[in-house]
């Protein structure tokens, strides 16, 4: 038997009454699903609370994994728990029917009905859930930007409008935790855009727990608080965002999207040059002028093919982000002319993307101090 | 070698010349209940007279449409008498050749021994749900059963309990399967080889009914095959006879 | 106008045979369609075949067996004899249950079509909205298929209208009770009433003409989500 499986049979059995289990916050999830020429083998502990991304390839069993939890799937092996809710349990024989589960689920395509009205649509599941639970719409219709929508049809609707309303449509079921299928995946980089500060809105002003899919690193890293990394039906890492991004141990499938996500705040706009500094743990970068007031959060992703490093500080360069690094360590990357090398700055974990024979010639080595040249940073807004 | 050859050869055309000039082939149209006493006739037909008959049956207002359309057939047996009468005048037929080769009988039969009464009682006791017979306006057979009820002065007691087929043959159906208890249809459907083949009946008297001949007539197509003229001729013999009367017709 | 008080009973008895059978077809054909497009059972191709024999069996092969499995001595027959029921045969409920069986393909697969092309979407989308599975048929499926049951009703009644050879073979034309328009035209025709033909056939002419412009005019559009 494999170890999951262990510690899958070993575990404390639960109380038959599916409300009662654990009294805790958190997400606990174990799937194990099989299909011909797939296998899902899951184990999940994810926080109560912020964005979760599961992130992977397409065929990695992010889908499946959501389908499990919404009940939609049913694994043949399986425990999930949702905030000390009991919600399936395959040993105890519990499985609560997916129209019983307090979620709200949005698709990648927005999948309304055709027959009824954006009202109908929104008032669907609404009508549903207890009447106690049912609270104003016009909140979620003004974080959404929908309500001058209400009377129209769906297929008068946009496609960024549809998706729109289809968050909606989950949201105001009340949901005690939302599911997103790549909710973005089927819409152009226009409506991406149009959509993704909706759901930064969301996440910063509705506490839900948020399960998201997406197969998009910048999506992942301007939304997500915690990761799960997934490949072949298999977690490879889960954790915090920062954290899981910034390993360098991950399979090759991941390499190619390696960089850092950091968080940082406006600290200084320069008028004369048109540039505003963000200030980070442990030092600074400088970039084209933000519209943000000084104070506010930002979030940026440095790609480690942008990272180069040098003994010395390199004078007469165009590149305006120099910063002083200690080497970290060293790993393959998913070639083998290249490493990958993890540095510290001053706190805030950076990755840098260089040739194994620059590597070589320069005699990197771990505890070595180091400058990194920053040669592009892509803000996260 | 070339000597047996050419003596091979002259015997078959003689061979050949000898039967197309002693036997032929004749194309008769037969009306669906003289299927099985045709049959009989023509294999004793072919035997004695070395002609060939080639029979189609099916109902008579079909033929009656097809012959009028430049079907080939060359003698029509119809269950009528009128259509042979009417392909006469319309001139598609031969008048000389025109006779009637039965007479069917009606008959009230059930496939449940001693349910009819050798009387037709059963019918005025009138303690049965269903009676089965063809459609009046159409065949002979339903005209003929409509006629006895007249007769008997029962129109108006079983005129709920009738039940249509479409020709005698689904009247017969109708009974066969049990969904009609008894039914008016033809003696030829219950006959062979002079007795019932199963069930009872009551065989109608012939005075309740006009008599349902059946003619035959050689086509416009056959006035010239001397099969069609001995054919019709054999049909009138008694070894025809024999036959026709032993499934249940009158001659 | 020379039709008989004969034939407007038979117009009169048709319209009735074919509103009743649709109604049936509808509660019963519906649960098949639905069953036929969700199931992964191996029985789909046996009930589907069943289903689906009327479109290719000659009207008279139904009938003939209709008429020996429902008479007195038939298993159906037998059935319905020991409810008290009595024999289908040369009865109105005897053609209703008929003409249900023989327009049955005419209704289901319509549905049946309908439901495979809604697919699973929109009942997933249903459920995670907390709508049960009945629920979610009567307020997702149906509206969603409502063409299509438009379809199948109309098809299913025309069809019934125009079914000749089983109410011959069983319904023994009696009038008021089994004899429709269309074994009234065989009537007409063989005993060469043709005026009386021609108004009856004329008319079932026109009647399915204006059901089917009426049905291929209107506007199709394929059940999906939005």
């Amino acid at each position: 038997m494999r170890s999951w499986f262990n510690r899958l049979t070993n575990k404390e059995q639960p109380s038959v009454e599916p409300t009662q289990a654990k009294n805790t916050q958190g997400i606990y999830a174990r799937f194990h699903i099989q299909y011909p020429g797939f296998e899902l083998k899951v184990d999940l502990d994810l926080p109560g609370h912020g964005v979760t991304a599961l992130f992977g390839h397409s065929g990695s069993g992010k889908t499946t994994c959501l389908r499990c939890i919404a009940g939609l799937e049913q694994a043949d092996i399986g425990y999930l728990e949702v905030n000390g809710e009991l919600w399936q349990d395959t040993q105890a024989g519990v499985f609560i029917p997916t129209h019983k589960r307090s979620l709200g689920y949005v698709f990648q395509e927005a999948s309304l009905f055709p027959h009824l009205s954006v009202r109908g649509n929104l008032a669907y599941g609404r009508k549903r859930i207890d009447r106690t639970q049912r609270t104003s719409w016009d909140h979620i219709l003004d974080l959404l930007g929908i309500g001058h929508l209400l009377d129209r049809m769906p297929d008068r609707l946009s496609g960024g409008e549809r998706q729109r309303v289809g968050i909606a449509r989950a949201l105001v079921t009340n949901p005690r935790l939302l599911l997103m299928d790549e909710p973005l995946a089927a819409l152009d980089l226009k409506r991406k855009g149009e959509i993704l500060p909706y759901l930064e809105r969301l996440n910063q002003e509705l506490d839900i727990p948020v399960l998201y899919i997406s197969h998009s690193p910048d999506e992942v890293a301007r939304l997500a608080d915690h990761v799960v990394l997934l490949d072949q039906g298999q977690v490879i890492a889960q954790g915090g965002l920062q954290e899981t991004m910034a390993r360098l141990d991950l399979p090759a499938v991941f390499t190619e999207h390696t960089g850092v996500v950091i968080e940082a705040r406006v600290a200084e706009h320069d008028d004369e040059y048109h540039l505003t500094r963000l200030d980070f743990v442990g030092g600074s970068v400088l970039v084209t002028e933000r519209p943000e007031p000084l104070g506010q959060r930002l979030r940026f992703r440095v790609d480690a093919r942008d990272v180069s490093l040098s003994h010395h500080r390199v004078e007469g360069t165009s590149v305006m982000n120099i910063l002083p690094v200690r080497i970290m360590d060293i790993a393959t990357a998913d070639t083998p002319a290249h490493v990958l090398v993890r540095l510290d700055v001053g706190g805030s974990i950076f990755i840098a993307r260089i040739t194994r024979r620059s590597c070589d010639q320069l005699g990197i080595a771990q505890g070595m101090d180091m400058w990194a040249q920053i040669k592009a940073v892509a803000l996260l807004v | 070698m070339s000597f047996s050859l050419s003596r091979l050869c002259a015997a078959l055309s003689l061979s050949l010349v000898a039967c197309s000039a002693l036997a032929e082939e004749v194309q008769i149209a037969v009306a669906a209940n003289f299927t099985a006493p045709i049959k009989e006739i023509a294999a004793a037909f072919e035997k004695d007279t070395g002609h060939k008959v080639v029979a189609s049956f099916g109902p008579t207002g079909g033929f009656y449409t097809q012959i009028k359309n430049g079907a080939p057939f060359e003698v029509f047996l119809s269950a009528d008498d009128t259509t042979p009468g009417k392909l006469v005048t319309e001139g598609d037929a031969v008048k000389e050749s025109r006779f009637t080769y039965a007479i069917g009988k009606l008959v009230l039969w059930s496939p449940t021994a001693n349910y009819v009464d050798a009387k037709g009682e059963v019918l005025k006791k009138n303690q049965f749900k269903h009676l089965s017979v063809a459609n009046p306006k159409t065949a002979p057979y339903g005209a003929a059963a409509v006629e006895v009820l007249e007769k008997l002065k029962l129109t108006e007691a079983l005129k709920p309990k009738l039940v249509e087929g479409s020709n005698i043959t689904q009247a017969y159906q109708f009974v066969a399967t049990g969904n009609a208890e008894l039914g008016f249809i033809a003696l030829s459907q219950v006959y062979k080889d002079g007795k019932l083949t199963g069930g009872s009946a009551w065989m109608v008297p012939a005075d309740l009914y006009e008599p349902i001949k059946q003619d035959a007539v050689i086509l416009d197509k056959g006035k010239n095959n001397p099969a069609a003229k001995a054919l019709v001729e054999y049909l009138k013999g008694d070894k025809a006879a024999a036959v026709i009367k032993a499934y249940g017709y009158d001659k | 106008m020379p039709l008989s008080d004969h034939d407007f009973s038979a117009i009169r008895l048709t319209l009735e045979l074919a509103s009743l059978t649709t109604v049936l077809l509808l509660i019963v054909g519906t649960p098949i369609a639905w069953w036929l497009a969700r199931t992964r059972s191996r029985l789909k191709g046996l009930i589907g075949a069943v289903v689906a024999l009327p479109l290719v069996l000659p009207p008279t092969v139904i009938g003939f067996y209709l008429l020996v499995v429902s008479g007195p001595h038939g298993p159906v027959g037998q059935i319905t004899q020991s409810l008290g029921l009595g024999t289908l045969p040369f009865t109105f409920t005897g053609l209703v249950v008929a003409s249900v069986f023989y327009s049955m393909p005419f209704v289901v697969q319509p549905l049946q079509n309908a439901f495979e092309s809604i697919g699973d979407r929109p009942l997933e989308v249903a459920a995670t909205l907390r709508a049960n599975p009945w629920d979610c048929f009567f307020t997702v499926v149906l509206p969603m298929a409502r063409p299509s049951f438009v379809t199948a009703s109309i098809l299913g009644f025309a069809h019934t209208v125009g079914e000749f050879g089983v109410v011959l073979m069983m319904g023994g034309s009696i009038p008021d009770k089994t004899r429709t328009v269309s074994v009234q035209i065989f009537d007409h025709v063989e005993a060469m009433e043709y005026a009386q033909a021609h108004w009856l056939a004329g008319g079932m002419v026109v009647f399915s003409f204006i059901v089917l412009l009426a049905l291929y005019s209107s506007r199709r559009f394929k059940p999906g989500l939005a």
